[in-house]
Order: structure tokens, then C-alpha cells, then sequence
């Protein structure tokens, strides 16, 4: 075990901004492929706690996107997604939850976070995660994926903003059993995320 | 003539029109949306109790499967 200091792994960082990553907590709904590489970026960001959740074993099939490796089938996603920030980062803290989100622990599980990172595979849970959110805190900001099925145009990739719910996606390109995730457009989409939660985080300074 | 926007596109406005009939008089057809009206967030079961006021900024975000 390395013994890395916390000035060694920062060093490259602009050193006005640690503070406040390590101060920030960020709540990511779903460990997939947006979650799993929202919350490697974050890590490696410096964001100082992750309150991630899932209900999902990892499946052959999620690693041609999620960040998870061939031992680790079969495994909680959580747990899994936890063991991987932990050997990139000791200065993240990770508290996991093996739960299917609902309407009723949505709020107790994420209403510490500084900004909730909608991270699902299926439209009626990402709706379902936005309304639930935004009844409950108008205020606090939710980001949101929509639209990330395929490959190529780049060009149709985009952030929307209503307030404080963020969209990334290019809002059109759904997932069908034709069209199915690949991993460029998911992590580029997922780190369009995590470069929101940076944006929001870090605007003052 | 009073108008409301709907995602940034400007439409007369019509006296009692709720949000349900407002989606359909959009042709808007996606099922997987969320609605807010200036910034408040309108829920699904809100729709057809939702009275459009002359001027209001209507946003309708569809959210597509993918993750």
C-alpha cells in the first residue's frame, strides 16, 4: 500500500480550488456507464465525499462501457465502484448504498449533497429522479443525462440548462435493443457531467 | 394578443388551457418528459389541474433511455 500524501496527489492541482472540492458533496444516482465514470472523474477531481447508489450486480455486457474489470462480475456494483475510487484516491471519500432508488429513499439517501448527478439507463427513473429532486429542493441543482446511444456526432452533444436542472446528451439518441450504449459516447457524456458538478462547484472563484 | 413561450417558441395563448392540452396541441408525444412553468417544476399527476396563465414560459424537457 502507497502511502501517497495528500499534497503529493494535489500537486498539480490549482491550489485555490482544493478547498472546495474537499468540502463538496455530490450524490450520483445509478453506477452504470454514466455513473461509474462520473464518480472515477470526480475521484480524481478531488471532490471530497461521493454518495453513490445502486441496486445492480456487474454483468459481462456492462463492461463494454462502465468502469468495472472481468473479476469484479458478478459483484455489487457499488461495492465494486468503491474498491476502484479507492485505489485511485484515498482523499474521496465513498459511502455506497445497494438500493433501487424510489420516491420514498431518494431524499433520505442524497439530502446532504451539494449536487445530484443523474446517472440511470431508463427514461421513467430519470423522470421519475428529476421530479422527485426537484419537489423537494426547487434550489438545489440536478444533472441530467438524456440522449447517448450510439456513436459519432459529436457535433449534437450539448448542455441544456432550466434552472437548476442541467442536461447533457444531445436529447434524441435513445437506447433501443438496435441502438446500444458504447463507451465513447457514454463517458463523454458522463464527464460533461462531472465537468458541470466542477463548473457549479468552483463558479466564484 | 396575449402569448406564452413554449421551449423558447412564441404561441397565442388560449383562456383555461392546461397542460395536458397544451402538450397535445404541441404534438408533443413523448411520455418520458418533465414540465416546468417559469421554473416551477410541474409534476405528472399536475398536468391536466394546470392552468397555463397568459405569458407564461413553458419548458418541456423529454428525456430519452440511456446510461
Amino acid at each position: 500500500m502507497s502511502s501517497m500524501k495528500k499534497e503529493e496527489f494535489f500537486s498539480k492541482h490549482d491550489q485555490r480550488i482544493i478547498p472546495k472540492l474537499q468540502r463538496a458533496v455530490i450524490g450520483i444516482a445509478g453506477a452504470g456507464g454514466l455513473g461509474s465514470n462520473v464518480a472515477i472523474s470526480l475521484t480524481r477531481a478531488g471532490i471530497g465525499e461521493l454518495i453513490i447508489a445502486d441496486f445492480d450486480k456487474i454483468e459481462p455486457s456492462n463492461l463494454n462501457r462502465q468502469q468495472y474489470f472481468q473479476n469484479q462480475i458478478g459483484l455489487p456494483k457499488v461495492a465494486a465502484l468503491k474498491d476502484n475510487l479507492e485505489k485511485i484516491s484515498p482523499f474521496t471519500r465513498v459511502k455506497i448504498y445497494e438500493v433501487k432508488l424510489d420516491k420514498t429513499n431518494i431524499i433520505p439517501i442524497f439530502k446532504n449533497v451539494d449536487i445530484l448527478v443523474e446517472a440511470f439507463d431508463k427514461s421513467e427513473m430519470k423522470v421519475m429522479l428529476i421530479e422527485t429532486w426537484l419537489g423537494k429542493f426547487p434550489k438545489k441543482p440536478i444533472i441530467a443525462a438524456s440522449g447517448l446511444a450510439g456513436w459519432g456526432k459529436n457535433e449534437l452533444i450539448h448542455t441544456k440548462q432550466i434552472d437548476n436542472l442541467l442536461i447533457c446528451g444531445d436529447e434524441e439518441s435513445r437506447v433501443t435493443e438496435a441502438i446500444s450504449p458504447l463507451s465513447p459516447r457514454v463517458g463523454i457524456i458522463a464527464n460533461m457531467q462531472a465537468n458541470l458538478v466542477l463548473e457549479l462547484l468552483l463558479s466564484k472563484i | 394578443m396575449k402569448t406564452i413561450t413554449v421551449n423558447g417558441n412564441e404561441i397565442n395563448w388560449e383562456k383555461d388551457i392546461n397542460i395536458d392540452d397544451l402538450l397535445k396541441k404541441m404534438n408533443y408525444t413523448f411520455k418520458m418528459i418533465v414540465v416546468k412553468i417559469d421554473g416551477n417544476l410541474i409534476k405528472k399527476n399536475e398536468y391536466k389541474s394546470t392552468i397555463v396563465y397568459a405569458g407564461a414560459d413553458v419548458k418541456v424537457i423529454h428525456l430519452v433511455s440511456g446510461g
